[in-house]
C-alpha cells in the first residue's frame, strides 16, 4: 500500500503512456512531466506569495493580507487577475523585441532546472548523467535574461539594476558551485538521482544526509547563502533595491510581464532550495528511518516548505547589503570558505570513520571560519560617526 | 564572532512572529472598516452648513453673503443668492442661498471658509469616507447634502460648538435688548456685495 | 532532421551576430549561435560538453562581452551598414583557414578510419580519463585558474586598501 502511494504519480504516468503510440511516447512522457512540474510549482508560487506576505506581516507584528477570501487565502487569485488585466506598457524608446523576450527567457530558464530535480523516488523528469551541470547551465541563462530586461528598457535604473544583478550572480556562482562539489565528491556522481540515492541509508534511526557532516553543514550554509544571492532575494536584493534604483531591472515592466518576472524569481528560488535539498538534505528521503512509510514526494515538498520558510524568516530579519559589502562577502569570505570546505571534505573522505574524522573535520572548518570572521569584522570596525553640521 | 548578530536578529524576529499570535497587544494594526479609532476633536475634513431647528433648508444659518465663496483658495464653493428674504435666527430679514454647492474633489480642507464666515454658518465636518462611483455629480455636494443640524456639530466638535452657541446667544440677546428699530436698517449692506461676485 | 534545424538555427545566429547593427543585438544573436552549438553537442551524445558549452559560453562569455561593451563604448548604433576597411584580406584569410582545415581533416586518418561503434561517453568516463590519462594538464589548468582567482582577489583587496 505504502509502495503504491509512494509511486502513485509514476504509475499514473505509465498508465497514461500505455494508451499512446510507442513512437511519440518519449515526447509524451516529457510533456507529461513538464506539465506536472509547471502546475505544481506555479501553485506553490501562488501559495508562497500569500504565505510570505502573511508571514512577513507576523514578523513585523502585523496581520498581513486578510481581506480576500477566508484569512486572505484568495489573495494570489486577486493579484493574478489584477496583473492579467493591467495594461502592458512598453516604453517608447525600449527595444521592443528584447523587451518582450526577456521575461519569457527568464521564466523558461528558471523552469528548465526542475527537469533534473528528483521530486520523489523515481520522480526525476530526465535523469541526466550530468544533471548538476545541466542545472547550472540552465540557471546561467537567467543572467542573460536579466541583462536583456535591464538593457532593453532603456532606463538608467534598470540598466544599473541589471549590472548589479549580473555582477552579484557571477560572484556568487563561484561559491555556489564550489560548495556543491563537496556533495558531488561524496556521492561520486554529477547525477542528482545518484546523489540522493547515496544519502538514503540510515544508521539506527538517523539518516545519512550530507548536512550531518561538518563539511556538509558548512557546504549547506554556504550553498544557501550563495543561493539566496543567486535568486536575488533579501538581504541580497540590491538589483531591485526600491530605495535607490526603484525596482532594478524590471522597472519598465508592467502587468503580466511583471508577473512573469515575479514568477521567475520565485521559481528560481524554489529550484535553488530544491537543489539544496537534493544535495545536502537527502532529497526525498525521510528524516528518520521509522518515517519511511510516508511517500517520498511528501518529504521533498515538506523540506521545500521548510526551506522557503527559512528564506522568509531571513528576509524578515536582515537589511539589504551595500554593494561593496556584497562583493567583499563573496570574495573574501564565501570563496575562501568554499575552498577550505572542499579541502575539509576531501580530508574527511581519506580519514577512516570514527571520532577522529569528526574532530579533524570540524576543526578544519571552524578554525578558518573564526579567523576569517575575525579578519572581516576587524576591517569593518564601526566608528562613532561625527556630524559636522548637525548639532 | 561572525554571524552572531545574524543569529540574534533571527531570534528577535522569531520572537515577534510567535508573539504576534500569542499577545494581541503586539498587533497595532486597526482593522479599519470594522474597528475604528475615535477621531480627535480637532479632526476636520470637509465643510458643512449648520442649521438650527428641524427644517434642514429653512433653518440654514447661511445668509448667502458669499464671503466664503470669495475666500476659498481653490474656488470650490458656488453660491447663488436668493431673490427673496427670510428671517434669520435673530429675526432679521436676510437672503438665503438658493444654490450652495461645494466640490468635494477640489476642497483642500483648509477651513478658511469657516474662519471667514461672519455668521458661523459653515463648519468643518470630520466625516472622511466621501468616495463615490460617480466622479462628476457625486462629488458636487448641494445645499441639501451639506446641511447638518447643530446637534451634529455639538456631537463632533463639542467645544467649538458650545463656543459658537454662546456667541450666537449673546448676539441674539444683544439684538433683543436693542429691541424694535431693526427692521429697516438690516438690508443696507447687502446689494453691493452681490455686484462684486461674478 | 533535427540536425538540420539546429544547424540552420546556429548559422542564422552567427550570421545575425555579424550583420546586426546594434552591438547588444549581436551579442544576443551570438548567444543563439552558442546555444545551437550546444544543441549539436547534445545531439551527438556529448552531454558534458553540451552543458559546459552553455554554462561557459552563454553564462560567462556572453556576459563578459556585454560587460566589456557597456563599460567601454556608448555609441548609438550606426545608421548604415559599415564594412571594415580590410574586409577583402580578412575574408580571404577566413576562406584560407576553412580550406586548410577542411583539407587536413579530409586527408587525415580520421576520415579514412572506418567508423567504429561509438563507446558510450558518460560523465564518469570523462572524469576517469581526466583523472588518469590527462591528470597533468588538468592539474596545471586548475592551478593556473586558482592562481588567477587568488590573484584577482588580492589585487582587489590591495586597491581597496590604497583607496582608504
Ligand atoms: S475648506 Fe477651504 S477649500 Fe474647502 S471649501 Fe472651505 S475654503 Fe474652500
Ligand atoms: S460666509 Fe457664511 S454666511 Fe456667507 S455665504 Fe459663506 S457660509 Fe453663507
Amino acid at each position: 500500500m505504502t509502495e503504491t502511494m509512494d509511486q502513485i504519480f509514476v504509475l499514473l504516468k505509465h498508465r497514461i503512456l500505455a494508451h499512446s503510440p510507442v513512437s511519440v511516447q518519449p515526447i509524451f512522457s516529457a510533456a507529461l512531466s513538464a506539465i506536472a512540474i509547471l502546475v505544481v510549482f506555479a501553485t506553490l508560487f501562488a501559495l508562497t506569495t500569500i504565505l510570505e506576505r502573511k508571514g512577513l506581516g507576523r514578523f513585523q507584528n502585523r496581520y498581513g493580507p486578510n481581506r480576500v477570501g477566508p484569512f486572505g487565502l484568495l489573495q494570489p487569485l486577486a493579484d493574478g487577475l489584477k496583473s492579467l488585466t493591467k495594461e502592458d506598457i512598453v516604453p517608447h524608446s525600449a527595444d521592443g523585441v528584447v523587451h518582450m523576450l526577456a521575461p519569457i527567457v527568464l521564466v523558461v530558464a528558471a523552469f528548465l532546472g526542475y527537469a533534473v530535480l528528483p521530486l520523489g523516488r523515481n520522480m526525476t523528469a530526465i535523469n541526466l548523467d550530468a544533471g548538476l551541470l545541466y542545472f547550472f547551465a540552465a540557471s546561467s541563462v537567467v543572467e542573460l535574461a536579466i541583462f536583456m530586461a535591464g538593457w532593453s528598457s532603456r532606463n538608467k535604473y534598470s540598466l544599473l539594476g541589471a549590472m548589479r544583478a549580473i555582477a552579484q550572480m557571477i560572484s556568487y556562482e563561484v561559491p555556489l558551485i564550489l560548495s556543491t562539489i563537496t556533495a558531488v565528491m561524496a556521492a561520486g556522481s554529477l547525477s542528482t538521482g545518484a546523489i540522493v540515492e547515496s544519502q538514503t541509508g540510515y544508521s539506527g534511526i538517523w539518516p545519512h544526509w550530507f548536512v550531518f557532516t561538518p563539511w556538509g553543514f558548512a557546504g549547506f550554509v554556504l550553498f544557501m547563502i550563495a543561493g539566496i544571492a543567486e535568486s536575488n532575494r533579501s538581504p541580497f536584493d540590491l538589483p531591485e533595491g526600491e530605495s535607490e534604483i526603484i525596482a532594478g531591472y524590471f522597472v519598465e515592466y508592467s502587468g503580466f510581464k511583471f508577473a512573469l518576472f515575479f514568477l521567475g524569481e520565485y521559481i528560481g528560488m524554489f529550484a535553488i532550495c530544491g537543489l539544496a535539498i537534493t544535495l545536502f538534505l537527502g532529497g526525498w528521503a525521510a528524516p528518520f528511518s521509522f518515517l519511511t512509510w510516508a511517500p517520498s514526494y511528501f518529504w521533498f515538498f515538506a523540506k521545500l516548505l521548510v526551506l522557503i520558510a527559512m528564506l522568509i524568516w531571513v528576509r524578515a530579519t536582515l537589511p539589504r547589503l551595500r554593494m561593496d559589502q556584497l562583493m567583499n562577502f563573496a570574495w573574501k569570505f564565501m570563496l575562501p570558505m568554499a575552498l577550505i570546505n572542499l579541502f575539509a571534505a576531501s580530508t574527511w573522505h581519506f580519514t577512516p570513520p570514527g571520532a577522529i574524522r569528526w574532530i579533524v573535520g570540524t576543526i578544519l572548518i571552524a578554525v578558518p571560519y573564526l579567523l576569517l570572521g575575525r579578519g572581516l569584522m576587524q576591517s569593518n570596525k564601526l566608528e562613532k560617526r561625527t556630524y559636522r553640521f548637525a548639532d | 564572532m561572525l554571524g552572531e548578530g545574524i543569529l540574534k536578529g533571527l531570534a528577535e524576529t522569531a520572537r515577534n512572529f510567535f508573539g504576534s499570535f500569542v499577545s494581541k497587544e503586539r498587533l497595532t494594526t486597526v482593522q479599519f472598516p470594522e474597528e475604528r479609532l475615535p477621531q480627535p476633536e480637532a479632526a476636520r475634513n470637509f465643510p458643512f452648513l449648520v442649521y438650527d431647528g428641524d427644517d434642514s433648508q429653512a433653518g440654514l444659518r447661511c445668509v448667502a453673503c458669499q464671503i466664503c465663496e470669495k475666500e476659498c483658495p481653490p474656488k470650490c464653493i458656488f453660491i447663488q443668492k436668493s431673490s427673496d428674504k427670510k428671517p434669520d435666527y435673530i429675526g432679521k430679514q436676510q437672503f438665503y442661498p438658493a444654490v450652495f454647492n461645494i466640490d468635494v474633489s477640489v476642497c483642500m480642507s483648509c477651513q478658511i471658509c469657516v474662519e471667514v464666515c461672519p455668521f458661523d454658518a459653515i463648519e468643518m465636518d470630520n466625516a472622511f469616507e466621501l468616495s463615490t462611483t460617480d466622479r462628476f455629480r457625486g462629488l458636487l455636494w448641494s445645499r441639501e447634502q451639506l446641511a447638518k443640524p447643530n446637534s451634529y456639530f455639538h456631537n463632533i466638535h463639542p467645544a467649538t460648538a458650545a463656543e459658537v452657541d454662546e456667541r450666537l446667544a449673546e448676539a441674539k440677546a444683544r439684538a433683543e435688548a436693542k429691541a424694535k428699530p431693526t427692521v429697516a436698517a438690516s438690508t443696507t449692506s447687502q446689494p453691493d456685495s452681490q455686484t462684486t461676485t461674478s | 532532421m533535427s540536425f538540420a534545424i539546429i544547424a540552420v538555427f546556429t548559422v542564422a545566429g552567427a550570421l545575425a551576430a555579424m550583420t546586426l547593427r546594434n552591438l547588444v543585438h549581436c551579442v544576443l544573436a551570438l548567444v543563439v549561435a552558442f546555444t545551437g552549438l550546444a544543441g549539436l553537442y547534445l545531439q551527438l551524445g556529448a552531454q558534458f560538453v553540451g552543458f559546459a558549452q552553455i554554462l561557459v559560453y552563454v553564462g560567462a562569455v556572453a556576459i563578459l562581452i556585454v560587460f566589456a561593451m557597456l563599460l567601454t563604448q556608448s555609441h548609438e548604433p550606426l545608421a548604415h551598414l559599415t564594412v571594415a576597411p580590410g574586409w577583402v584580406t580578412s575574408s580571404l584569410v577566413a576562406v584560407a583557414v576553412f580550406v586548410i582545415l577542411a583539407w587536413s581533416i579530409r586527408s587525415s586518418a580520421v576520415g579514412a578510419r572506418s567508423i567504429q561503434p561509438r563507446p558510450e561517453i558518460t560523465v564518469r568516463n570523462i572524469g576517469d580519463s581526466l583523472m588518469s590519462q590527462f591528470v597533468v594538464p588538468l592539474e596545471v589548468t586548475g592551478l593556473l585558474l586558482t592562481a588567477a582567482l587568488v590573484g584577482a582577489v588580492t589585487i582587489a583587496m590591495r586597491e581597496q586598501r590604497m583607496n582608504r
